[in-house]
């Protein structure tokens, strides 16, 4: 896990044996241990901040096991097991939250993993150099729109009467469509929208893997005859295929984080009944309730995240043992 | 087997090469076709934007801009530069990026030089502390509650502080420095009596300027945008970032903006629909310009450190 992607070579063998000593790396000796003092300093805030804001919280998931009164503090409050976990299992909502989150996730992977590979092909496929840069820098730039300006775009694209949209609808002698408090078009909107936005920028890491494939593969196929479409299929996608394989598992163990911005943001009261995700559930009962329940919200977070982690091992796994790809 | 059969033939004969080079031109054509497709559709809507914000509401309302601005005006644009709660929030907004971008810079080097250097005993024990973040988190509520007990609810503290290091930098960081500092350098200075401290403002600093203009770029850009944690974490309308003023304009459709600028709208504009819908058509596409415009400025500048730290990341994969 300290490496996530590949393991760089130790130099240490380049090097003559009266220093390999010194440079042996990590040993625990206590030489390499006094003579870098200064760096245990240099790590000493980071540490702090680390053990502080990232690994206390997730100790202070432990009043999902509790009824947590914030006057007695998290030692101070009671345990009740898992009382928290099995309301929310039988709770309503439940299933539609859970399904939500997992449906967006998966439409927005199964389109918007692709994508952006398919992007990277053309951009490195395209004939006209000037035109193709001018193509790449526009695609990158949605990326960098905040996420409450794109809401703001998108509101403005979909609305009806006065979304563009909807205009160019009615003046073909169309129908109206209510893309923003339809249930059933949220999704859609959700997902394609986002593409539009991340393509260009997910297409960067694909391209490079590209320029870094072997040319000399591509010049003997060419001496045997291979069409561009052949090349492509046989060398190139085998060739970035460690890169594709890698962001996808790095994917998979996102498959529960939905963004929560863009889903909160795009939320009203027409489409909540596909909009309702386990993070934006999390803060409405936890933070923007008029009585907030903190060791519920807890516990369904925890719950999430618990899943996202375990599902991250598995994917992982599979690859590793389909493949011989993995994170660590 | 197919493959090798295929290809023999397609060597042997002239026909088969002439019909390849024939496959490749269509090729290159329906590849071309699709690019300008895909341009197409990224860069029409913000034409659309752009062009409805130079144009008269009236205009962008009755459905008439498409693609070039109609009736220009700058109507829209004077009514966000008047608006006083914009400001504040600008101002709010350049305060955390600066102050917190220089804060993030400082922690991510502090950590990434150790954990760079092969001779850091427990480096690897510390690279997965950091690493297992990255794919397991406390979650929203046991960090408030932190956040809440130490006492950092509405503060300017609260944008900053909590959110130091960025997991993915400190890896690009750390990648760059191991590429580009060659263990040997830190040998020979230390032969030559430098301290570690020294060490990296002499050797590591000075060649870090690159991977410095990259995590810089991706820092401040996540303060520029930030909007979750002033949603969570702040209610005082001084302290609020730009994003938080955006949301109310812009997708909720707040009225207190509309009803500062509601009594210079003269009775003729209010023809074809009610002040409101004029204002907020108004307003709303010149904000969308007003908000990007700094990050886009700056993008054609910056976007080869941009490229180049993804890459960083990437690429040894």
């Amino acid at each position: 896990m300290s490496e996530p992607l590949v393991q760089p070579a130790p130099r240490s063998a380049e090097l003559p044996d009266s220093r390999r000593r010194t440079l042996t790396k990590g040993r625990w000796t206590r030489r390499n241990i006094s003579r870098n003092w200064e760096m245990y300093l240099m790590v000493l805030l980071p540490v702090a901040w680390l053990i502080v804001f990232m690994y206390l919280p997730m100790y202070g998931n432990v009043i999902a096991f509790k009824r947590f009164v914030p006057a007695r503090g998290i030692l101070g409050s009671d345990w009740i097991g898992f009382d928290h976990f099995i309301r929310f299992f039988q709770s309503f909502k439940f299933r539609e939250i859970m399904w939500n989150t997992f449906y967006l996730n998966a439409y927005d992977l199964v389109f918007g993993f692709p994508i952006p590979i398919v992007l990277a092909l053309i951009l490195h496929y395209a004939p006209w150099q000037r035109y193709r840069k001018t193509v790449q820098m526009v695609t990158y730039a949605p990326h960098f729109i905040s996420t409450v300006v794109m809401v703001g775009i998108i509101m403005k694209l979909f609305s009806q009467r006065i979304g563009l949209l909807n205009v160019g609808l009615l003046q073909f002698g169309l129908q109206e469509v209510n893309f923003l408090g339809d249930a059933s078009w949220f999704p859609h909107v959700y997902v394609w929208t986002g593409i539009w936005q991340s393509m260009g920028w997910g297409a960067i890491i694909f391209l490079a893997a590209l320029a870094a494939v072997d040319p000399e593969l591509h010049e003997s196929a060419k001496v045997d005859g291979a069409t561009i479409w052949r090349r492509m299929w046989h060398i190139d996608i085998p060739g970035i295929l460690p890169v594709i394989i890698i962001l996808l598992i790095l994917r998979s163990g996102q498959i529960l984080n939905i963004g929560f911005e863009k889903v909160f943001l795009m939320q009203n009261p027409l489409n909540i009944g596909a909009s309702e995700v386990v993070d934006t559930y999390v803060y409405k009962v936890g933070l923007a309730s008029r009585s907030p329940n903190f060791s519920y919200a807890t516990a369904i977070g925890l719950f999430k995240n618990l899943l996202a982690f375990l599902l991250l091992l598995a994917v992982n796994r599979i690859s590793k043992r389909l493949s011989e790809t993995s994170l660590w | 087997m197919v493959r090798a059969t295929d290809r023999a033939r397609s060597a042997s004969t002239g026909a088969t090469r002439i019909r390849h080079a024939r496959e490749d031109r269509l090729f290159y054509l329906i590849n071309g076709v699709l690019m300008t497709v895909l341009f197409i559709i990224v860069i029409y809507p913000l034409i659309y934007i752009v062009s409805s914000s130079f144009s008269d509401a009236n205009e962008v309302l009755a459905g008439r801009v498409w693609l070039l601005p109609r009736k220009p005006s700058l109507e829209g644009y004077r009514a966000v530069f008047e608006f006083k709660q914009l400001w504040v929030g600008y101002g709010n907004t350049a305060f955390y990026t600066v102050f917190g971008t220089v804060y993030n810079l400082l922690m991510t080097m502090l950590v990434a030089y150790p954990l760079s250097r092969r001779d850091f005993v427990g480096r690897s024990l510390l690279m997965f502390l950091f690493a297992f973040t990255m794919f397991f988190q406390g979650g929203l509520i046991p960090t408030y509650l932190l956040i809440r007990s130490l006492g950092l609810l509405d503060t300017r503290a609260v944008m900053i502080v909590p959110w130091a290091i960025g997991v993915w930098n400190v890896i690009i960081t750390r990648t760059y420095l191991e590429a580009n500092v060659p263990n040997e350098l830190y040998e020979a200075a230390w032969v030559d009596g430098a301290s570690n401290t020294r060490m990296l403002w002499a050797i590591v600093v000075p060649v870090s300027g690159p991977i410095i203009a990259v995590i810089t770029l991706f820092y401040a850009v996540m303060h520029w945008n930030q909007f979750f944690n002033a949603l969570i974490y702040l209610r005082d309308e001084k302290l609020v970032p730009l994003q938080i003023v955006l949301r109310e304009i812009l997708v909720m459709n707040s009225s207190a903006a509309i009803d500062d600028l509601m009594a210079d709208i003269t009775e003729e504009q209010l023809l074809e629909m009610t002040k409101r819908e004029y204002l907020q058509a108004l307003i709303q596409f010149a904000l969308i310009v007003v908000a990007t415009v700094p990050v886009l400025v700056a993008y054609p500048f910056v976007q080869k450190y941009f490229v180049r730290g993804v890459m960083i990341g990437a690429i040894k994969g």
